[in-house]
């Protein structure tokens, strides 16, 4: 029973930073209906930059809040300068670019840093914490609690802000967007810089876990893939919930399934992917797609 | 009475097709001028070019202000509001979000709960459903959504692309009674494009007629409605 509990809090823990880079493709994608593939090596890029912040001897969150700004600043400057000029071009195109910063960022960071792993810190203590008679990695804790915490900033800001909603508004509705005197370009550039921050949230999280290298997010994001696709790829809050099960699910799976263990766990994530895709193509709380005829 | 908005030799084309054949037009300040026309002949076409929604040659002056070419968000900041051709409603978002946004370009953020006591006082049903997802209302309400978006901008020109389009006979009265209210009670210019000519030739004091992308009559409504050629042809009778 103990084991239970702290594999799920432990995969809620790393549930909660898949769901987060789930979050940020779902933003990009409901904006321009692509999915940025670049995504896990902008986070990956992000978590470089702290580490060298923190090298350079900036206490731990003042480097976090500063990597947030780079980050978001970055994935601003990104779209202006990379998706601007093909924002009418055809998917593939745009998919096409992002596979290109994807394969460019990972190069450069291994170009920057080298190939060898490196530790990250973590900002919470490395005593577990006991909770009645279970101890659970403070880390893990504490990383829910800053993913949690972000992902409330978000809503409250898409929710009840007015910029927040002319960026809800740009996303599924251009057209009248403009009517309204939103400028739909900045909104899609804002929506990249949050993206961006999002990811670098998730890049500091899971690198104290998964160790600092230039390949730390390829099996993340495959995991953000399958949460996406389970929750659903046009439902923010669905992205989220999907992040929390698949994570939860891996765990369990690789502590309870003897033949998976941890060799296999990445499948899981692709066979949820399969099952989701072919059981409910709109995933748990995503809108099927309806087009007017 | 001076023109608020001046329209002269204005050119459009999509690929090949010129759309807009060098027409000219005026709206008069506080008036209603109405372009009628049959399906194709370029009425939607004018008011995109207007607001910079279509390349455009030509020009179009605003209140002695040069705005062709200019990015549609900044012609909205100089107070055109648009209902666009199939009411261009924000289906995911409530319905005051969807007026909210209407707001959206305006300097004076003090000004918004005002102006949506306003709307609610003229669309007493967006009032009932101001929480209600706005792609679950009825094309009606849709339409009077499309227009109280407008009006939160507290528009000097409002562009009413074919309100009635779809919408049953007491509803369409109904919206055109509340944008002669608005005209008449907030001074609120308005080009109204529609293919029901005697709904239009009714509610406007001014009237053009365009055939495949040129204006070939105008004069005051109440004479476009006595005109044989256009009884014939537009009115039916």
């Amino acid at each position: 029973m103990d084991t239970l509990i702290q594999q799920i809090v432990s995969g809620l823990a790393t549930g909660g930073i898949y769901g987060s880079v789930a979050l940020a493709l779902v933003m990009i994608y409901q904006a321009t209906d692509v999915v940025n593939y670049a995504q896990g090596e902008m986070a990956m890029f992000s978590t470089y930059l702290a580490w060298t912040l923190l090298n350079a001897g900036l206490p731990y969150w003042v480097a976090f809040v500063a990597t947030l700004a780079i980050a978001f600043v970055g994935g601003v400057l990104l779209e202006r300068i990379l998706i601007r000029p093909v924002e009418n071009a055809p998917v593939l195109t745009i998919v096409i670019v992002c596979i290109g910063l994807l394969v460019i960022l990972n190069s450069v960071a291994g170009w920057i840093y080298s190939y060898i792993q490196k530790p990250f810190p973590s900002p919470f203590p490395s005593k577990p914490i006991r909770v009645g008679n279970i101890y659970f990695g403070a880390h893990d804790l504490g990383a829910l609690a800053v993913t949690l915490l972000v992902l409330a900033g978000l809503y409250v800001f898409f929710r009840f802000t007015t910029l927040g909603l002319a960026m809800r508004a740009a996303a599924q509705n251009p057209v009248s967007s403009r009517l309204c005197g939103i400028r739909v370009g900045w909104m899609l550039a804002l929506g990249w810089g949050l993206a961006a921050l999002v990811g670098a949230v998730a890049g500091m999280m899971v690198a104290p876990i998964v160790f600092l290298d230039p390949n730390m997010m390829a099996g993340i994001l495959i995991y953000a893939f399958a949460s996406a696709t389970l929750g659903g790829f046009t439902s923010p809050g669905g992205a989220v919930l999907g992040g929390l099960i698949v994570g939860v699910i891996e765990n369990l799976v690789g502590t309870y399934v003897k033949f998976i263990g941890t060799e296999l766990k990445l499948t899981v994530a692709l066979a949820l992917i399969l099952i989701v895709l072919v059981v409910r193509p709109s995933g748990l709380f995503g809108r099927a797609a309806v087009h007017r005829v | 009475m001076p023109a608020l908005l001046a329209v002269r030799n204005l050119e459009a084309r999509y690929g090949e097709t010129r759309v807009l054949r060098g027409i000219g037009f005026e709206v008069a300040e506080g008036g209603i001028t109405t372009i009628l026309g049959a399906n194709g002949a370029g009425k939607t076409t004018t008011l995109r070019a207007v607001c910079g929604m279509v390349r455009t040659t030509g020009e179009v002056t605003l209140a002695g202000q040069r705005i062709e070419g200019r990015a549609t968000e900044d012609v909205v900041r100089l107070g055109v509001a648009h209902v666009p051709e199939g009411r261009g409603t924000f289906v995911q978002l409530t319905v005051e979000e969807n007026l909210r946004l209407g707001a959206y370009a305006r300097r004076d953020r003090g000004g918004y709960a005002a102006e949506l006591t306003r709307v609610y006082k003229y669309f007493p049903v967006l009032a009932e459903r101001r929480h209600q997802v706005a792609g679950t209302l009825s094309g009606g309400e849709q339409q009077m959504l499309a227009v109280g978006r407008a009006l939160m901008l507290r528009p000097r020109l409002l562009l009413l692309d074919e309100p009635s389009l779809g919408l049953a006979p007491l509803v369409v009265r109904e919206i055109f009674r509340i944008i002669r209210t608005i005209n008449r009670e907030e001074r609120v210019s308005v080009l109204l494009v529609e293919q029901n000519a005697s709904l239009a030739l009714g509610l406007a004091d001014h009237a053009y007629l365009m055939e495949t992308g040129s204006v070939v009559m105008s004069g005051p409504a109440a004479e476009l409605r006595e005109n044989d050629a256009i009884r014939r042809a537009y009115l039916g009778y």
